[in-house]
């Protein structure tokens, strides 16, 4: 404690109305700030109610059978040859429409680089873009059937100026298949929304960098552009992934009856009661879905820290 | 909101003795320091010596931890920030940016519920008293810099307030801006006689403006004084070396005669033990001379008012000096230097 | 400078830009068209008719459409609710983690993500029984069911005031209006809010479009909102379907128009 050189106090005495003095080193109480900490109860509540409740019920259910035993049959049911069917088209399908949403989700990214950033294009094509990727399942499912149903715009054209019969083979538009397209339809706008920004987070100065070193166009795109965009690609990919696995709409209203994929079980199980009769099999399907989704999750955000950095 | 406002400027602050912890950090270890009222002080020192958390304490933006801070003698431990009546000009970034500049001036006025066209003359008054009157209608992102702290200012001082704070206003402004700047601020200062504490790390700054300058290391005050005592009576090498420019050059200490570059000169500030110390010598005590110690011109500079040239005496030892534009000495010239007859500054060398 | 860019390579030139956008933009129109095509069939005959469009203006009709209109109101109050939920509890809580708990902001930010890696069709498994005793508590009115969506609807919104947030030093602005004697009542009313409104706009906004366009849980909890009107009616009139789908499509692009030009607006400009 050193006072060098101090003045003499002016106000020396200590009887000045009002003053309170405390004795020099005692530390005082500090008024604890509990009122503070209610102002996060609200929330907390309301997630805990609303989501942490029901993850753990959705879990849990599964766990348990019709009698409220514990078991673990159902998780055993997950083995199934059908259920593991419907895991490995529900992977596929989120796979397949994942990869090629991505690649042209990306191209079409490198199309908008040309664009002002504040231009109206780009401005369209961003509100575009979450609009559709926003696109309520049953609007889009609406769309598709207007677009390759039965009687369906391009339908009708393919066959009566091209005689092409899309559906020769049989209406594939209500089976698994018939999800490709609906899906890459909304996986498209999200992996816009998702990559352009690292797009756009490409520093030109490093484009002009490697072009004075002697680079040609083939080399920043592979040797530079392209390891620095990977993490972030990967990343959008496994969102896009994530999102083709755990969307139900679509496919309930395209696939009224049956349960190809996951979604679409964990519906049966939800509505019939008698699903290979385990009715608590809504939950072992459930915790199937987030074990994967957690998997796919992780690493997304595992290559996102990594975009982060790069992109400092 | 009180009277308080109408107190006027020119209040006394006293820090007792004020202690503040900061997660096992002490950031402040008993300061104590006493401002009369309309004195300009500033607090000085590097990063980490607790000059902001002081100005922060005394704002009420920081709770202390022991010992007290008294505004005109009233201990304001439990007055909250907004009921203090102290005008605050922080770094940056302060200016609200979804109001216009006279917007963000009248706010003050407007918690104290002064009256809508009262508000707006008092606004426009101090608007004009920082020299941007024209500017009321502007937002913050169309000022620059030193337009935006000048109406930080202003927004601080409309209210009258019983002190002034401000928090390393200058250091994210260019040069020119900041000399203008401080100067004014100094001005303004002067004229209406408010009481203001100042942070910064610049010494050449605190030195300039203030009427009183704190030193401050790791939550003590190492010094306080005017700026010439600080300069000319350092209390001890750290403040030595803080303020003002130095050469440090070993020498040798006997019962406070200090022999350096074979000159002895007295000692300065708190006594040291004999042996080896490092001296702190200033360029302008160094003159240029017809005979003396012997040197090689390394490097000059024309700093416009005065020059500085770099000279080697030995091996490992270049000397700073300070000297009249007249005298042009050229790299690679024999000069001989001369020590003044000055007291220096000495620290136990290791 | 952007020709620069163009030569060598980090940007497409003019013409395969257009392409690319020409291109797939036209794809994607192709379902949008088809759609609105078929509001105007006459049916299976051929030919084309504005009878599908002009009936929802007919009164007499009204009856057969009431279920319709009914699941536009529900829905229309969910997304109020939704919009209350975001407003009123996602939002505080962010800027009092921001001011005073700056230690658990990640924390609130995984929070706020969960939902992506918890979907609708999971947790509608769990709400089932959580909203057994809602339903005691509060009755069945539909609202309730904005509570689940407040949940869904949490990543998109988090992220929309977070990316204000990140550009509005909070700290500082409420300690220079502290200093300058507001409680924090008019800080937040006066300086913090005033700077969030784009954020809180497109949260608003965002929120809105998820909601009309929600689905999974109001069919699984047999709730009635607009997605699950439509596939109820396009059992019977496609086409009444379609149209529906149409607009709600035409009014989540509006919003989300407006998201963008109120992100592009800074103050002293013209708020529009």
């Amino acid at each position: 404690m050193s006072v060098a050189n101090a003045p003499e106090l002016v106000n020396g005495d200590a009887e000045t109305s009002g003053s309170r003095r405390r004795p020099s080193g005692v530390p005082r109480r500090r008024r604890v700030g509990v009122v503070k900490y209610l102002g996060l109860t609200p929330f907390a509540i309301y997630v805990l109610l609303f989501l942490a409740v029901p993850t753990f019920i959705a879990i849990g259910t599964g766990f348990f059978d019709a009698d409220g035993a514990l078991t673990f049959d159902n998780v055993r049911a997950l083995l199934d040859p059908v259920i593991l069917g419907t895991f490995l088209s529900s992977f596929w399908v989120s796979a397949f429409t994942a990869i090629v949403g991505a690649v042209v989700g990306a191209l079409v990214c490198y199309g908008l680089l040309d664009t002002r950033p504040d231009g109206a294009l780009r401005s369209f094509v961003n509100s575009a873009s979450s609009v559709l990727a926003q696109f309520g399942g049953v609007m889009l499912a609406f769309a598709f059937i207007a677009t390759i149903g039965i009687q369906g715009l391009v339908t009708v054209i393919l066959r009566e100026r091209f005689g092409v019969d899309i559906f020769a083979e049989g209406v594939w538009l209500y089976q698994v298949p018939g999800l490709l397209l609906p899906y890459i339809y909304f996986q498209v706008p999200l992996m816009i929304i998702t990559f352009m920004p690292a797009l756009e987070g490409l520093k030109p100065q490093w484009a002009e960098a490697a072009a004075t070193l002697g680079g040609t166009r083939l080399t920043y795109w592979t040797r530079i552009a392209g390891p620095v965009l990977a993490p972030s690609f990967f990343g959008s990919l496994l969102l896009l992934f994530a999102n083709a696995f755990s969307s139900y709409a679509t496919a309930a209203a395209l696939i009224s009856q049956g349960a190809q994929i996951v979604p679409l079980q964990i519906r049966a199980a939800l509505i019939s009661e008698t699903v290979l009769g385990r009715s608590n099999m809504a939950g072992a399907l459930a915790l199937g879905m987030i074990i994967v989704m957690v998997v796919v999750m992780t690493a997304y955000s595992f290559l996102q820290a990594r975009t982060a950095r790069w992109q400092r | 909101m009180t009277d308080s406002t109408l107190a006027g400027p020119g209040a006394t602050v006293e820090f007792i003795d004020v202690i503040k912890d900061f997660s096992g950090q002490r950031a402040l270890s008993g300061v104590t320091l006493s401002v009369q009222p309309g004195e300009f002080v500033a607090l000085l020192g590097p990063s980490g010596c607790g000059k902001t958390t002081a100005l922060r304490a005394l704002s009420g933006l920081e709770q202390v931890d022991g010992g007290s801070i008294l505004i005109d003698g009233v201990d304001v431990v439990d007055v909250p920030v907004n009921k203090r009546d102290m005008g605050m000009v922080f770094q940056s970034y302060s200016l609200f940016p979804h109001m216009t500049t006279v917007e963000n001036v009248e706010f003050g006025l407007r918690m104290r519920k002064v009256p809508a066209t009262e508000r707006r003359e008092r606004a426009t008054a101090t608007l004009d008293l920082v020299g941007l009157g024209s500017l009321a209608t502007r937002y913050a992102h169309q000022l620059s810099g030193g337009q935006q702290q000048r109406v930080a200012l202003a927004r601080a001082l409309v209210t009258r307030p019983r002190v002034l704070l401000l928090d390393e206003p200058l250091s994210a402004l260019d040069a020119k801006v900041r000399l203008q700047l401080r100067d004014e601020i100094r001005r303004i200062q002067t004229e209406l006689g408010i009481t203001t504490l100042f942070v910064t790390h610049d010494q050449e700054e605190a030195l300039a403006v203030a009427d009183r300058v704190a030193v401050m290391r790791d939550g003590n005050i190492e010094q306080i004084g005017t700026p010439e005592e600080l300069y000319l009576s350092p209390v001890n090498p750290f403040v030595a070396d803080f303020v003002g420019l130095s050469n440090r050059v070993a020498a040798e200490n006997s019962g406070g005669i200090v022999t350096v570059l074979g000159t002895r000169l007295p000692l300065l500030g708190e006594r040291q033990p004999d042996g080896p110390v490092t001296a702190l010598i200033r360029p302008e005590d160094v003159e240029l001379a017809s005979d003396g110690i012997p040197g090689t011109v390394v490097a000059s500079s024309f700093l416009g008012s005065m020059r500085r040239t770099q000279v080697r005496v030995s091996d490992d030892l270049v000397l700073s000096i300070q000297h009249e534009v007249g005298e042009h000495p050229e790299p690679g010239e024999r000069v001989h230097l001369v020590l003044r007859g000055r007291p220096v500054s000495a620290s136990p060398r290791v | 400078m952007s020709e620069v860019a163009v030569r060598i390579g980090a940007k497409p030139g003019r013409i395969t830009s257009r392409a690319i956008l020409g291109g797939i933009g036209l794809v994607f129109a192709i379902p949008i068209i088809a759609m609105i095509e078929f509001t105007f069939r006459a049916g299976l005959g051929g030919g084309y008719t504005l009878d599908h469009w002009t009936v929802l203006l007919d009164p007499e009709q009204n009856d057969k459409y009431a279920q319709l209109f009914t699941a536009v109101r529900n829905s229309l109050v969910l997304a109020v609710v939704t919009v209350a939920i975001v407003l009123l509890i996602l939002l505080p809580t962010m800027i009092l983690v921001h001011l005073q708990f700056p230690k658990l902001r990640r924390v609130l930010e995984f929070i706020c993500i969960i939902p992506i890696t918890v979907p609708a069709i999971v947790l509608v498994v769990g709400l089932a029984p959580v909203y057994g005793v809602v339903v005691r508590v509060f009755g069945s009115s539909v609202w309730t069911l904005a509570l689940a969506y407040g949940i869904t609807v949490l990543p998109y919104a988090y992220r929309s005031i977070q990316a204000n947030i990140s550009t509005v030093d909070m700290i500082t602005l409420s300690e220079a209006a502290r200093s300058l004697g507001a409680g924090w009542g008019n800080v937040m009313w006066r300086i913090l809010l005033p700077n969030l409104r784009r954020g809180i706009l497109a949260a608003s906004l965002i929120s809105v479009a998820v909601v009309l366009g929600e689905y999974t849980i109001a069919s699984l909890l047999n709730r009635s909102n607009l997605q699950t009107a439509l596939v109820q009616v396009s059992k019977s009139d496609p086409y009444v379907a379609v149209i529906f789908a149409l607009l709600a499509l035409g009014l989540v692009l509006l919003l989300l128009l407006l998201i963008g030009r109120v992100g592009s607006t800074k103050p002293g400009r013209r708020l529009s």
